[in-house]
């Protein structure tokens, strides 16, 4: 699906957000029970840079001074993020860092925050974004991943078919969708053939009051020990008679 | 369990030691408790799939203790296992420790992160993944409930990837010039893009890019410690008593602290021009300055003293 | 990866009290050591886990003569080794032994 295809799914009752030469995505849609949901993100497989993150982060910011319960989606599709000594000089894990505080304050304001990865999403952009709200969905056709797996065959000296073999064994590695959803990052894949708008709905309605994504790793195999081994370490933190 | 406590702790080069000489060094003797300690032998089960050795803490130690009598949760990344990576089991012991702080207010209200870690490990690099965004939300949670989470950076895997962004979502930083931090390596960037656009093998313009002092003079970090035990638990100390809230307004001033760094910055094609540009009389200097001189340096600066993170 | 479990009977107990050590950690021609004083007096197990096959039979040259000088009754050890040399598994076995002697708990 293109982004103009979500988005008139999405909103049948009409949108604001326009294509911008930066690829971001930024505006409202109108909701079909007359709300709004506010709507954030980066198109077009953008690479995510110091300058892409501070219009979004203010959006958020402006969204939560101004009140209100709206909730903010994020769309993604975006390569990771910028790859520049320039924008590492100045840095760029605190650009990224405050984007992902800005989407996690929202939502502890009242903003329930829902993540939709339509192409690709890639590591520190992947963290800044969709991975920090409170419910992940996909379309089908998204790549989601850590790196691919050429440069990961590179960096662990494993030949590529070993990695592919591999990646029928355990879901924790390889890229995609199938496997980003296994280990409980996505939370749900959305039908294109359905209108969005209903999807998104229904989604909104069960937005979880927490962060459930160790337990859905291990309902679903992915992530089989993370949520246990959580629990362990807050259990013995908490058992201890320590003063 | 037990850690060997050399004579010499509080000289000993924090980039050099281990993970547990770290926390063995910085706490008040004899008061560190592990969770999940080496015993329970909570290992990755994933390794063995790429034939690599696991360990017994998964490269990451987390308990309480004591930093000059205070109460304080710690986490420590051992960088020399699989570079400190963030992988299903020492993410979610980082997690579980944080999740702790934010819902029993009677456990320790600060948190020691001592960060050596180039990112997310790509043998379990979705539960890895994964695994930072759970840190960097347990993080903010835990802020939420007036806990101040301290990220310590000196090691020998420095703080990249999912540890760069977990360290700038920390209440605070300190950093030491052995201490680099980003989010693409420069060996990543030069993979990608070409050794015109990062010559990883220029020791010189990594150190300015990445290194602890380019981030301290930025107000990338909020405190500069020397690479000792002690010079950390000094940095750490001074650091404690002025962390800022997780809110509206915090966040509001982050947001007007970076959009001031492009402003005054942003055409900068060098570290030695941002140097200048931020009014520092000998830039070219700033490398062979001792600790002392730099610390001096530092004072005179705004952007070194911002607050807001 | 390749398991290997040694058992050796001891001359007596490793001195010391304390419960457990690590020392060591697991990185290219290193190794993590773990020692728990959880068996009798007069054994020792020494299990390993490493990725380079077919040296067992150094394995069991090294611990024996671990045993011989350490003498570590009631001490169960585990290792992950991630590829050391022999002489540097020697130097960890009797660092973790005087851990266990001399640490704090």
């Amino acid at each position: 699906m293109t982004l103009d295809e979500i988005l008139s799914s999405l909103f049948p009752k009409g949108h604001d957000i326009d294509p911008r030469s930066d690829h971001l995505i930024l505006g409202t849609g109108k909701r079909a029970n007359g709300g709004t949901v506010e709507v954030v993100g980066i198109a077009d497989g953008e690479a995510l840079g110091i300058e892409g993150v501070l219009p979004l982060a203010r959006r958020v910011l402006d969204i939560v001074a101004s009140g209100g319960k709206a909730p903010i989606l994020v769309i993604v599709d975006t390569q990771g993020q910028l790859m520049s000594r320039r924008d590492e000089m100045l840095g760029l894990n605190e650009y990224l860092a405050h984007l992902a505080k800005c989407l996690l304050l929202a939502s502890r304001s009242g903003h329930p925050t829902v993540g939709l990865n339509y192409g690709k999403a890639a590591a520190g952009a992947f963290l800044a974004t969709a991975l920090a709200t409170d419910v992940l969905v996909a379309l089908p056709d998204a790549e989601p991943a850590v790196m691919d797996l050429p440069s990961m065959a590179r960096v662990t000296k494993l030949p590529e078919d070993k990695l592919k073999d591999l990646s029928q064994t355990t879901p924790v590695f390889a890229p995609g969708l199938a496997f980003m959803s296994a280990v409980g990052a996505v939370a749900q894949v959305w039908d294109p053939a359905k209108p969005l708008a209903d999807q998104l709905e229904a989604t909104l309605v069960a937005v979880p009051a927490g962060d459930k994504r160790d337990l859905l790793g291990a309902e679903r195999g992915g992530r089989p020990i993370a949520a246990q081994i959580a629990r362990r370490v807050a259990h013995q933190a908490s058992g201890d008679d320590y003063v | 369990m037990t850690d060997p406590r050399h004579p010499s702790a509080d000289t000993a080069s924090w980039f050099l030691s281990t993970a547990r000489e770290r926390l063995a060094g910085l706490l008040d003797p004899g008061s560190f408790t592990e969770f999940l300690p080496p015993t329970e032998r909570v290992q990755s089960p994933h390794l063995a799939l790429f034939d690599l050795p696991a360990a017994f803490d998964d490269g990451m130690v987390v308990g309480r203790g004591r930093l000059g009598k205070r109460a304080v949760l710690v986490a420590a990344q051992e960088g020399q296992f699989m570079g400190g990576t963030f992988a299903e089991v020492s993410g979610a012991k980082l997690v579980g420790l944080l999740r702790a702080a934010r819902d029993d207010a009677k456990l320790p209200r600060i948190v020691l992160l001592l960060l050596d870690s180039g990112g997310v490990r790509l043998q379990e690099g979705n539960a890895g993944e994964l695994a930072v965004a759970e840190v960097m939300r347990a993080i903010v949670e835990a802020r939420g409930y007036g806990v101040t989470v301290i990220a310590l950076v000196g090691g020998r895997a420095g703080a990249f990837g999912g540890a760069g962004l977990t360290a700038a979502t920390c209440s605070r930083i300190a950093i030491s010039e052995q201490g680099r931090t980003g989010v693409s390596g420069p060996e990543v960037i030069e993979t990608n893009k070409g050794v015109e656009e990062f010559d990883s093998q220029d020791k010189a313009l990594v150190w300015s890019v990445t290194g602890g002092r380019n981030r301290r003079l930025l107000g990338g970090a909020d405190a500069y410690a020397g690479d000792t035990v002690a010079g950390f638990r000094d940095a750490v100390l001074a650091l404690i008593d002025r962390a800022p809230p997780f809110d509206l307004a915090t966040l509001r001033a982050e947001q007007r602290r970076l959009a001031d760094r492009i402003e005054r910055l942003g055409a900068c094609n060098s570290a030695v021009e941002m140097w200048v540009a931020l009014g520092i009389a000998e830039p070219q200097n700033i490398r062979n300055l001792d600790d002392t001189a730099f610390a001096e340096i530092v004072k005179g600066l705004r952007g070194a003293a911002y607050d807001a993170r | 990866m390749e398991i290997l479990k040694v058992h050796h009977k001891t001359r007596g107990p490793a001195a010391g009290t304390i419960g457990s050590a690590l020392v060591g950690v697991v990185a290219s021609g290193n190794l993590e050591v773990m020692l728990e004083r959880t068996l009798a007096d007069t054994e020792c197990t020494v299990e390993i886990a490493t990725p380079v096959r077919g040296y067992d039979d150094v394995w069991k040259a090294v611990v024996t003569d671990f045993v011989e000088r350490a003498s570590p009754g009631g001490l169960r050890i585990s290792i992950n080794d991630g590829g050391a040399r022999p002489d540097t598994v020697m130097l960890r076995l009797l660092q973790g032994v005087r851990t266990m002697e001399a640490g704090h708990d």
